[in-house]
C-alpha cells in the first residue's frame, strides 16, 4: 500500500473483497454466456477438424506448424507472469505486489491449461494423445525421452502443478476467512478447501514458510519451463531455428507478455469488480517500470539474433530473414518491432503514461498482440523458407484454427472469470498484512 | 517419391531448369528420428527410417526437422471414385488421415524378397528387390541395391566421379546416392555446387 493512502478499516477490506464473491450480478452472467458460445464455436471446429482430419487448417508441407504451436508459445508465454510478479516479488520483499499476487498466480495456472491444451489439438490423431504419456502398458512401449517434445511435457506439467501449489498455499487462509463469512452452497467448498484453518501463530508460520519455499522452488521451474519451450525449435536443423539464442529469447518474450497481461487483467478486474483501493496507481506505475525494462531486454536479444545471422550471411539463414523482414511477413516483423519496443519502451518512461489506466490498457493490449505476431513470425516463415527451394510454401490460418483460437482466448477468461467469481482474487490477508506492517513502521 | 524437383541453372538467357527427384534420403544419421515423441519413426536394422503408422500421432515434428523436406502428412483420409479403389496395392495398407507417411523403399518387396531367399536357403541377388520407382522408370536412372555388397551394382556406380549426395554437410549421411549428369562440369551445376558449400 502506498504511505499517502489512508488505511483501509478491515472490516471494509473483508466487505469489499468478498463482495465479488457473494453478489452476482446479472452482468456476470452475461460475460459468460457470450464467452461460452465463443468457447463452444471453438470445441465445434475442433471436433469438425478431428473428424475430418487436419487439412482443415490451413497447414501444409513445408508449413507444418502453425497458428496452433503459436498460440501454445504464447500461453506458456502468458503464464510466466504468475511467477515472476509474485515470486520474485515476494523474495525480494515488495510491499506493493501484495494486492496482486494472487491475480497473476491465477494467470499462470489458467493460461498453463489454455497451453496444454493446444498440443494436443495439433496432434494429427488426437484421439491417440495418451501415447505421450509414459504409462506402463503390455506393449512395453515407452515415449521416446530424446524428443523434445516430450521434455515439454515434463516441464510443463511440472510448472503446472507447482503453480497450482504455489496458488493454493497462498489461498487458505483467505478460504478460512470467506468459510467464516460466507453462507449458501460455496460455504462447503471453503469449508473443504480452508483443511480446517483455524489462524493460529503456528498455522500463519507455516503458510508463510511454504510460500517462500514454493517461490524460491518456482523461479527456476519457469526459467527452464520456457527455454525447454525454444527447445521445439533450437534442437532442430531448421534454418531459423536452430539458435542458442532462444532459450533466453523466449524467456524474456515470456516475461514481457506475462506481465502485460496481468497488467491488462488487473485493469479489467479493477473496472469489473471496483477495486480501485486496491489495485492503485502504484501498482501500474511499478508494472510498468518492469516492463519498460523487459521490453528493452526483449529488443536486445531481437536485435543480436538478427545481427548474427545477418552478419553471417549463411544463405539458407539468409533466405528465412529475409523472407520474414521484406517478404511475405514483412508486415508481421515490423508490427512486431513497434508492439514490443518503439511504441512501449519510449511511453513507459513517463510517469503520466504509467499512471494512466487507458494508457496502460493500450500499451499492453500492444504489446502482446506484438508478442503474439513475434511467436508467429519465428515459426510460420522459417518453415516456409527452407534449404530447397523447390519445397518452400506459404501458410495462413483457416476458419477452423481461428475458431479454436478464439475458443481459447475465451475460454482462458471463462475460467478467470469463474474463478474471480469462487474466490477473492484480491488476496485479503495479504493486503491486511501489508496495513500492518505499514502501520508499525 | 516426390514428383521431382525443378531447380534453375545459369542467368537469364543463359538459363536451364534442371530435375531432380528427390525421395526419403534414408539418412544414417536421420535428423526425423530423435524428434519423435512416440518412436513412430526409427531406425531399423537394416538402416531404413521407417514410419509405424499405427504408432505416429501426427506431431508433424519430423517432418519439420527433415531437411529435404520428403516427409508427407495425411491431413485428409485418403479418397477415391469408384471403381479406383480396386487399384490399391494390396500388399499395403491404406494409411488413415492424421499420420507421416514416407518413402520406405517399398519395404513390403524387400520383405518378399528376404522371405523368398530365406526359403531358398540362398542370400539375396543383387537386383532382385527392385522398389515401385526403380521398376518403373524406362531409362534406368534409379538403381537400389546394398551398399555393404562390393561386388553389387549400387556399390560400383557410387565409386563414380559423379557421385554426390544432397546437403552433405549437414552430417545426416544419406543412403540415397546421386550421380551428376555426364559431361557437364559438376561445378556449373547450382543444385551441386550448392550441395557441397551452399545449400
Amino acid at each position: 500500500m502506498p504511505a499517502n493512502q489512508d488505511f483501509i478499516p478491515e472490516t471494509k477490506i473483508n466487505r469489499d473483497l468478498l463482495r465479488p464473491v457473494i453478489e452476482t450480478t446479472g452482468r456476470f452472467y452475461l460475460t459468460v454466456a457470450i464467452l461460452g458460445l465463443v468457447v463452444l464455436n471453438g470445441l465445434v471446429a475442433f471436433m469438425y477438424q478431428m473428424a475430418t482430419g487436419m487439412g482443415v487448417a490451413g497447414l501444409n508441407r513445408p508449413v507444418f506448424w502453425g497458428l496452433y504451436i503459436t498460440n501454445f508459445v504464447f500461453w506458456v508465454g502468458i503464464s510466466h507472469a504468475g511467477t515472476l510478479l509474485s515470486a520474485i516479488l515476494r523474495i525480494t520483499n515488495a510491499q506493493w505486489r501484495r494486492p496482486m499476487t494472487r491475480a497473476a498466480e491465477a494467470l499462470t495456472v489458467f493460461a498453463l491449461m489454455i497451453a496444454g491444451l493446444f498440443p494436443l489439438v495439433h496432434l494429427g490423431r488426437t484421439w491417440t494423445f495418451y501415447f505421450l504419456i509414459p504409462y506402463p502398458s503390455q506393449r512395453g512401449i515407452w515415449p521416446n525421452f530424446r524428443s523434445p517434445l516430450l521434455w515439454d511435457a515434463i516441464a510443463i506439467f511440472t510448472y503446472y502443478v507447482g503453480s497450482i501449489l504455489f496458488l493454493y498455499i497462498s489461498m487458505v487462509p483467505d478460504l478460512g476467512l470467506a468459510r467464516d463469512r460466507v453462507g449458501g452452497w460455496r460455504k462447503e467448498i471453503y469449508r473443504v478447501l480452508s483443511l480446517g484453518w483455524r489462524g493460529t501463530a503456528r498455522e500463519w508460520h507455516r503458510v508463510k514458510r511454504a510460500g517462500t519455499i514454493m517461490a524460491m522452488l518456482i523461479v527456476p521451474v519457469f526459467v527452464s519451463v520456457h527455454t525447454i519451450v525454444s527447445w521445439d525449435f533450437g534442437m532442430t536443423l531448421v534454418p531459423g531455428w536452430h539458435s542458442t539464442i532462444f532459450g533466453p529469447y523466449f524467456v524474456i518474450g515470456a516475461i514481457l507478455s506475462g506481465v502485460a497481461a496481468v497488467i491488462t487483467l488487473m485493469i479489467i478486474l479493477r473496472w469489473a469488480l471496483g477495486l480501485k483501493e486496491y489495485l492503485t496507481l502504484t501498482q501500474f506505475d511499478n508494472l510498468g517500470k518492469i516492463l519498460g525494462a523487459v521490453s528493452l531486454a526483449w529488443f536486445y536479444f531481437f536485435f543480436a539474433e538478427f545481427l548474427t545471422i545477418w552478419y553471417g550471411q549463411v544463405p539458407e539463414e539468409m533466405a528465412v530473414i529475409r523472407h520474414r523482414t521484406f517478404g511475405q511477413y514483412a508486415l508481421a516483423f515490423w508490427v512486431v518491432l513497434f508492439c514490443n519496443f518503439l511504441i512501449p519502451l519510449p511511453a513507459l518512461i513517463f510517469k503520466r503514461v504509467r499512471t494512466s489506466i487507458p494508457a496502460m490498457l493500450v500499451l499492453t493490449i500492444v504489446i502482446n498482440v506484438g508478442m503474439f505476431l513475434e511467436r508467429y513470425l519465428i515459426i510460420v516463415p522459417s518453415l516456409a523458407r527452407q534449404r530447397f527451394p523447390a519445397a518452400w510454401g506459404s501458410y495462413f490460418p483457416s476458419w477452423v484454427e481461428i475458431s479454436i483460437m478464439a475458443g481459447a482466448f475465451c475460454g482462458f477468461a471463462l475460467m478467470y472469470v469463474i474463478f474471480a467469481k469462487i474466490f477473492p482474487i484480491i488476496p485479503i490477508w495479504e493486503v491486511k498484512e501489508g496495513q500492518h506492517i505499514q502501520r508499525s513502521t | 517419391m516426390d514428383k521431382g524437383r525443378k531447380y534453375w541453372v545459369g542467368e537469364y538467357p543463359d538459363i536451364k531448369a534442371k530435375f531432380i527427384p528427390i525421395l526419403c534420403q534414408q539418412c544414417a544419421n536421420a535428423p526425423c528420428e530423435p524428434v519423435c515423441p512416440v518412436y513412430a519413426t526409427y531406425h531399423n536394422p537394416e538402416g531404413l527410417n521407417t514410419q509405424i503408422y499405427n504408432r505416429c500421432v501426427g506431431t508433424r515434428y519430423c517432418a519439420n526437422n527433415c531437411p529435404y523436406k520428403v516427409r508427407y502428412f495425411n491431413w485428409f483420409d485418403p479418397s477415391w471414385p469408384r471403381p479406383l479403389e480396386n487399384q490399391l496395392n494390396p500388399e499395403v495398407t491404406v494409411r488413415s488421415r492424421g499420420v507421416m507417411e514416407k518413402c520406405t523403399f517399398c519395404i513390403q518387396r524387400i520383405r518378399q524378397a528376404k522371405d523368398k531367399a530365406k526359403d531358398e536357403k540362398r542370400k539375396i541377388r543383387d537386383g532382385e528387390i527392385q522398389p515401385a520407382c526403380v521398376q518403373a522408370c524406362p531409362p534406368d536412372a534409379l538403381v537400389f541395391g546394398d551398399l555393404n555388397d562390393p561386388a553389387s551394382r549400387v556399390v560400383r556406380l557410387a565409386k563414380s566421379e559423379r557421385h554426390y549426395r544432397l546437403l552433405e554437410k549437414l552430417g545426416t549421411e544419406p543412403a540415397v546416392i546421386y550421380l551428376s549428369e555426364v559431361g557437364s562440369d559438376a561445378s556449373q551445376s547450382r543444385f551441386h555446387s550448392r550441395d557441397k558449400d551452399k545449400p
